[in-house]
Order: C-alpha cells, then structure tokens, then sequence
C-alpha cells in the first residue's frame, strides 16, 4: 500500500481511454465497476470534447459479483458494438474487474463480433497512465498490421531520394500536452523541408490509416512515453527507422532536422528554422536579465527532457532542479541531470516535489498544473509545461510547444511569469516612489500572480532570528523582489553559524557568501 | 447495501411509476461523497482503501488541483499486497501511523472501502477496531463502503453517516430533541438554527457536525429530520437506535423549506400562528427572490438523468415554484419512505425512471430536445454540442441550495445556462 494524496497519473486504463478517444471508429468495452465513468469529463471538460469518449463501461455491481459480471461483459460487448458500430473494439479491465479475472479478452473471442477486437492487459495495480496509452497503441496497431508483416521485407527509405520521403507522425494523443497544434506545427515543417506526413496517430486517425504506417520512409517518435514502443515493433518488423529527436526547442528542431536529413538521405537547408524568433529575443539586451534565473524543471519525461535544454541553452537560465514522474523515462531523466550537475528527482509524490522547489527556492518553475500550485504556494513564478494540466492549459489559440513557432511560444510563455527586463531595472530606480511602491506588481501581471510576492514567512519553517533595527532598515532599502530571498539566505546563514542576532554586518557577510 | 429497489417492495406511489432500467450508468461511486464530506467534518481524514482508479476519481471528480495538503487520501493497493506477500492490515497501520505522523490533529479517520477492498473482502471494521485500540481512543476510526459495486455518489454519505450514526451516545432523556441530518453546508445550519430558535423548537443538533467529536446523543426522544434526500441507510440505522422519522418534504425552494419547517413545527407541537409568524418573513424573501427567475423559467422542458437521489425534490421544485416542465427524471434510486411527503407534490405527466442505462436515456434526450437537460460532467459538453443547454449536477451538491435563502441561488443554477444562450451571439446552439 501506498499513501497517495494525489497522482500525476491515472490508472492505465485510463491511457486505453486516450487512445481510443483520439481515434475514428474505435470503441473500448470496459469492463468496471459504476464511478469509473468519471473518466469521461476528463475528456469533456479538461478538452472540452464536444462527445463522450467511445467507451462503454460494464459497470458492474455487488449483486452482479460471481458468475453473472462476465455475462454482463458479454451482453455490455453486443449491445455497444450494435449501438455504435465501430471498425475495431478493444477490450479491457479496470482494476476492479481485473481482480475478478473473467478475462475479456478471452470472452471477447467467444462473441464472434464480424470486427477485430484487440484484447488489452493493463496492469492496473502496477502501472499507470501512460504506459496503458503505450501499451493500448502498441496492440492496437500490431493487430491492424499483423496481417501485413510479412509483405513488406525490404527497409522503405530504399529509393526515398526518387520520390518525396514521408514520415508518420506518432504519439499524439487526447489529453496529452498541446499535441493537436504540435501536430499542425510540425506537419508544416515538414511540408517546408519537402517531407510528406503519412499518417498520425492515434490523435484523429482511422483504422485505414493505422494500415498506411507502413507506407512511411520513417517514423517520428513526437511523445515517446505513448509511442517508442510501437516505434520499435515497427522498425523490427517493417524496417523503419525510428525519428528519436523530440522536435521541442530551437535546437531540439534544428537537430530533428538534421536526424530526418541523415535518416532519409536528403538535404535539409538551415532555412527552415530561420523564421524562429527565440534566438535573437533571447539574444537582445533586453534579456540580458534572463542569464542565471535559477528555474526548476518538473513533468513527464518527453516535457522535462527537452524544456531543460531549452531552459539552460537558449533562454540562458541555470537549471536548479530535473524531475520526472514518468518513471518509464527516468533513466534519461537520470542522465540529463547528471549533465546538469544534478541529481534527477524520480517520483509520482507530488509533496517530495514540494519539499525540493522549497529548499531550491528558485525563480521561476516549469512544471505540471501540481507544481504550478506549489509555486503560487511558495510565491514563485510559473509556467506550465506538461500535462496533467488544467483546462486553461487547453486554448483556444494555437498555442504549440514544438517545432520554430513552439519555440516561440516557449519564449513567451516563460518569460511571462518573470519581471521583464526593464521594468526591473524601473522598478529598482522608483522603488520610494508613492505609486510605484513595494506592493505596487508589474503592469502586465495581475495581483498575486508572478515573483513579486515576498513570500510569506511561516511558508517555510524557519526558526525566528531576531533582526536588528539597523539590519532591518538595510534590508528595506534592498529591492522588494529580491528582499524575500535575501532575508532568508540571512537567516539561513545567522541559523548556520548558531547567531540569534542580525545586524548590518551578518547581512552583508551572508550577501558575500551567497553571491554568485 | 446493494443497490436494490427498495419501491417495488414497499408498494409504489400512484404518482410515482418509475421506468426500470439496467444498463450503462454514467455516475460517480460513493467515493465522490468525500470531497463534500471532509470539508464539513473538519477534523476527521479520509482514508480510501483502494486503487489508483479511486486517487484519480477524487481529484477529479472534485475539479480542482489541492491548495492546501487535503484531508482525504487513498491507501493505493498494489501487486505486493494482492499477492498476499504484504500483510494488507499491517500496510494499512503503517499508512494510518503516516497519515497521523503528517497531520496529528486528527480526531478521526475514516477507512473508506472501495471497489478492490470489497472485493478482497479486505475487513475495514476490523481493522477499525483494532486502530481504535490502538490508538487508545486519541483517533476514532470508523469504516463505511464507499465503492462503485455498492453505492452511487451521494449513498457514500449515507453509508459514511450510518456508520457513524451506530457509534452515536445512547440518551435515555425523555424530552423530546430534533436531530436534523445530512451534510449541509454551515452558513445554511447557521440560518436554520436560528429559525428553529424563533420556532421554539431549542434543541435541535445536526449532523453531522464540524467536528466529528462533538456527536449528538441519540435514544428514543429524538426526532429526526432529513435535509438530503438520500439518506435511507442512516434513517434506518437510527432508527435502529430508537429515533423517530418527521416526514417531510426537503428544503429546496420557498415551498419546500416551508413544509420542512412545519413538519418539525407540527412535531414539537408549535401552533399554526407561531409558526406562520417565524416562517413568514424568511418566505417572503425566498418567494421575492424566486419571482425574479419565474419568468425566464416558465414553460421551459427539462430533463434529468439519474445522478445524485435529488432530483425528485429538485422536479418538484423547478415544476412547482418555478413553472418548468419536467419531461424525464430519471434517479438513480428511490426509497419511496424517504420520499413519501414529496410524491404528493409532484407533477403529473412526467416520465421517471429508476436506474439507467446511458445510451437509450441519451437517445430519448436528443428525441425530446427538452430546453434543459440536468446531467453529469461528463455528458454536459456532449449535450451542449450537440445543440442541448445542460446544467452540471455536481454543482447541486457543491453550492448550498437548501433553505428560503438558498431558494433564489437554486433557481440562478438552471436560469444561467438559458440566460447564457440568449446573451451568446456567438453561433446557434441549435
């Protein structure tokens, strides 16, 4: 048993769910208990879908429990597929259901629906979420394509250079992160450099588009926590290489690229990326202030990977802290800190992740909806990066985290949350000024929003050291937004060396001792 | 408790002849009941025993990341304890000491049973038992199902009051008390004990409390008035004890909280005038309040898909005091002793169903197009999509609704969506 006051991830069948839901023409049966159902207003209302996810629950009850919960399964199986008539059925147990071992999948067989069903082993009381929406892809298209393996031997990127090479685009799912406009963003890309989409999926695809992913020269893996292992079934069985590059970030895009010009044997002109705005805003003078905020790094693997990079080498920030929760990508998690100088945080707790932004005190989070609330908690700025997310981080604007226009958006965003770059300096310059005061927030955050709150003080439990007048005076004439930090790293330091006093001198010494 | 039909047994009502369904039903398990149930009882935790399924259920179903640490967590099962390789009753006390370790103000903890722990037939009295001794009554360990195989959404408070209504003081008084049950939110207990005080009636306790120890004593002086409607579970646990049912219709709308105040009035043996003179002002209001909603409502359709047991009282509200026209109500359950003051009053001509079965029910909304259609989160956006305006029913049990000054917010909950469809020049909804 394990204590779980709140989980990053849902039950893996609730991964089954997001594939089927960014599907056509796919149905999940269900096999659960009634209370399940909650997770049709993810989609609903996180998504704002405008209909249910093609599901159909069981939803058993205790009178049911025995030998009647697997005819019920049987008749809940008919009913939905002449209900919706869906080209394929998967097949599944919730956790309750897999403790009753009725065994849909075998059930399922005995029905002789004229549709494949895809029989799905989710694990529930091991795995989580993610690797459910993994594992559902996986069978999903191994079934489609089993028939097909052993008619196309040869690898496809053969005599790509005669024609336009096409990729598939995989991973893209319902309730992942801005993955409907990635998808847009990065077909243009691909478009501009002269490279086709085949087929993506799940998001949006058919049945007779899961049957077309052979015809692609390649496969970009977009989210590896739903697509790597579908990515490499299809290499081994179908010869197609897999595109490992996460295209989010200036670099990250620019190193796809150059991937996708290895892998398919063509020429791709540094032109395409050239329309990207980050580089020369992160460049101008104006975010000279950006250089060693220090930020913390928190999401599911593909998100915390690639926004890190993006942190540390083109906004000029120096990452403090590198966590996941997706444990199935720690081991890149693990050396992407170590790179760093850190030690990666691998945990689905979201109170240990707490602890470490406290102790970290950085100035700006990128995290998931939690750490967004941890950093309001704590007074620090934030934006969000991965999901689980809110509905507001679902938008209406096109709004993609990949690929030139993503890396643009990257910029913005994260550059929102913190004091610009001149109005910091303003705001040092006026800061006795009677409007332009200490409780006065920058102009484009609203009230409580941002780094501007000097952090209340019970927020961490320090024990109180007496300030002196003078020590007090001089720490009013330091900045208000960095007066918080500074007054911490004091007592941190009086506390240290066992002082119960502050005066002008200790605050000083410990300005010396934490300046970087 | 099974979910069985306790109508068809009892005889039911002429006026309430209710379309059995089974089937696919699109509702929260009992669980649910938590996120209304830790807010009102302030020092108690709740612990699901359970899977990560019931975690995300929660803090989804609730809507809202946490702002604070909550009082509400679930011991997740894993392979180690399905296999029996860990003692689950050892897991569960190590839990229990790590709750307590983190929060140990606590004064109770509630062990919620879930869909896996039924079915594992893990003992949670037991273990109730035995943490009580083991913590020398400093925490108070109660147990009740919250699970999806027993209970829909709102029978986890009944189940959780039950439980506690049986470890409840024993009084041997003999004057007569009024025990008014179910979770209400305070500022709503604060104005109804003010109206029992100018009714007379003095002695009055709720429950539950905000503090889980502070428990009414219960024996057969107590008389019992329910302010949610679907609580037959703690009735008859109560009544077990010795306590006697006021029947009453529910306090929802000026008309409704009119008639819950007299019956307990007519109860303690408070005269007409007395109680007239108490209730007019409070009515008045509630009647003023509602005139406002009363032309934008009338003659609107609505439906109602089987949510949260009530939907009877809230039918009878919006057609009586509101000039709505029910269509469908579906309900997931009805206990035709608790509802006996509200059938008289419903309307005629509608089409009740009990229990559900979610793809029919949802083919007869879009037949029907009703102006209105009162449902779960996760049909809302479909519906409205489809060219439907819908009120989420969760929000009945988040927002207080019940009493006279309550009586205009609950008609503002239905007026809105219409409201907004008319202020919308954005695109038809239909």
């Amino acid at each position: 048993m394990e204590l779980t006051l709140w989980t990053y991830e849902g039950p893996p069948h609730v991964g089954a769910i997001r594939i089927a839901a960014s599907m056509r023409d796919v149905h999940l049966v269900l096999h659960a208990p009634q209370g399940d159902t909650y997770a049709d207003l993810l989609f609903t209302m996180i998504e704002r879908d405008g209909k249910r996810p093609p599901v159909t629950y069981t939803t058993f009850q205790a009178r049911d429990l025995g030998a009647s919960t697997a005819e019920k399964f049987l008749n809940t199986l008919q009913s939905a597929y002449e209900h919706h008539k869906p080209g394929l059925i998967l097949v599944a147990d919730s956790c309750t259901a897999e403790l009753l071992q009725d065994q849909p999948g075998t059930l399922a067989e005995t029905a002789g629906l004229p549709v494949p069903v895809v029989a799905l082993e989710m694990a529930a009381y091991s795995r989580k979420e993610n690797w459910g929406a993994s594992e559902t892809f996986f069978h999903l298209v191994r079934a489609v394509l089993a028939g097909q393996r052993n008619s196309v031997a040869q690898n496809p990127v053969e005599g790509s250079a005669a024609r336009r090479p096409t990729v598939n685009l995989l991973g893209p799912s319902k309730l992942g992160f801005r993955c409907r406009d990635d998808v847009v963003e990065i077909s243009r890309l691909l478009q501009s450099v002269g490279i086709g989409v085949n087929v993506v999926a799940p998001l949006d695809a058919g049945i007779a588009d899961i049957m077309r992913i052979p015809e692609a020269d390649a496969n970009v893996c977009l989210y590896p926590e739903v697509a790597l292992e579908t990515c490499a079934w299809l290499e081994r069985n179908f010869g197609q290489p897999t595109i490992r590059t996460v295209p989010l970030g200036f670099g990250a895009t620019q190193d796809f690229l150059a991937e996708l010009a290895g892998v398919l044997k063509i020429d791709i002109s540094a032109d395409a990326v050239a329309d990207c705005r980050l580089p020369w805003y992160s460049r101008s003078v104006d975010s000279t202030y950006l250089t060693g905020k220090r930020v913390f790094v928190f999401g599911d693997g593909t998100h915390a990977l690639t926004c890190a990079r993006v942190a540390q080498q083109e906004m000029g920030f120096e990452v403090v802290g590198l966590g996941t929760y997706s444990r199935e990508m720690a081991r890149d998690v693990r050396a992407a800190a170590r790179e760093l100088g850190l030690e990666a945080l691998i945990t689905d707790d979201h109170m240990v992740v707490e602890e470490a932004v406290s102790e970290l005190r950085p100035e700006l989070v990128l995290g998931t909806q939690m750490e967004r609330h941890i950093a309001k908690r704590l007074g620090i700025g934030c934006a969000v990066i991965s999901t689980p997310a809110h509905v507001q981080d679902y938008p209406a604007r096109f709004s993609p985290q990949m690929g030139v226009e993503g890396a643009n958006v990257l910029f913005d965003t994260w550059v929102h949350p913190l004091i610009m770059g001149l109005e910091e300096h303003l705001l040092h310059m006026f800061r006795d000024d009677f409007e332009f005061n200490d409780h006065a927030a920058p102009s484009h955050l609203g009230h409580g929003e941002g780094t501007l709150m000097e952090v209340e003080d019970n927020v961490i439990a320090m024990p109180r050291i007496r300030w002196e007048d003078g020590a007090e005076k001089e720490l009013k004439k330091i900045p208000f937004f960095v007066r918080g930090k500074a007054r911490r790293n004091t007592e941190r330091y009086a506390e240290e060396r066992g002082l119960t006093a502050i005066d002008i001198e200790t605050l000083y010494e410990a300005k010396a001792h934490f300046s970087r | 408790m099974t979910v069985e039909v306790i109508a068809a047994s009892t005889g039911t009502p002429e006026r309430f002849q209710p379309l059995q369904e089974r089937g696919q039903r699109a509702v929260f398990c009992g669980l649910t009941s938590i996120i209304w149930l830790h807010r009102k009882i302030q020092d108690a935790f709740f612990l699901v025993v359970g899977s990560r399924t019931c975690a995300h259920l929660i803090q989804s179903a609730a809507g809202v990341m946490i702002f604070a640490e909550p009082r509400f967590g679930t011991a997740v099962l894993g392979d180690r304890d399905l296999a029996g390789m860990a003692d689950c009753n050892d897991e569960l006390d190590r839990v229990v000491a790590q709750v307590l370790e983190r929060r140990p103000e606590l004064k109770s903890i509630f062990l919620v049973g879930s869909c896996p722990s039924e079915v594992i037939k893990l003992d949670l009295d037991n273990a109730a038992g035995r943490l009580s001794r083991a913590y020398d009554g400093q925490v108070r360990f109660v147990a009740y199902s919250g699970s999806g195989i027993e209970t829909t959404f709102t029978q986890g408070e009944d189940n959780c009051l039950a439980s506690l209504a049986a470890g409840l003081p024993v009084t041997t008084a003999t004057d007569e008390r009024l025990l008014v049950v179910g979770t209400i939110p305070d500022i709503v207990e604060d104005q109804f004990r003010r109206l029992f005080t100018q009714l007379g009636i003095g002695d009055v306790d709720f429950f539950p409390g905000s503090q889980s120890t502070d428990l009414p004593a219960v024996g057969a002086n107590t008389r019992l008035l329910l302010a949610q409607p679907f609580l037959g579970e703690t009735l008859r646990a109560l009544e077990s004890r010795g306590a006697t049912l006021i029947s009453a219709p529910f306090p929802m709308g000026a008309e409704g909280s009119d008639g819950w105040f007299r019956a307990a009035a007519d109860a303690f043996g408070i005269d007409s005038q007395t109680q007239t003179t108490a209730l007019r002002a409070p009515r008045q209001r509630a009647e003023a309040a509602l005139s406002k909603y009363r032309e934008e409502l009338t003659g609107k359709s609505f439906t109602m898909l089987p949510d949260s047991q009530l939907e009877i009282p809230l039918a009878r509200f919006l057609s009586r005091e509101c000039g709505m026209t029910p269509r469908e109500v579906g309900t997931p359950f009805f206990d035709a002793r608790v509802m006996a003051a509200e059938v008289p009053l419903l309307p005629e001509g509608v089409d009740w169903v009990e229990g559900q079965d979610l793809d029919p029910a949802l083919d007869r909304v879009r037949s029907v197009r009703p102006d209105l259609t009162v449902c779960g989160l996760g049909i809302a956006n479909p519906l409205e999509a489809e060219g439907l305006r819908t009120k989420w029913s969760i929000e009945l049990l988040f927002t207080p609704i019940q009493g006279f000054e309550q009586a205009g917010d609950l008609a503002e909950l239905f007026a809105r969506p219409l409201r907004r469809e008319q202020a919308l020049k954005v695109g038809s909804w239909s």
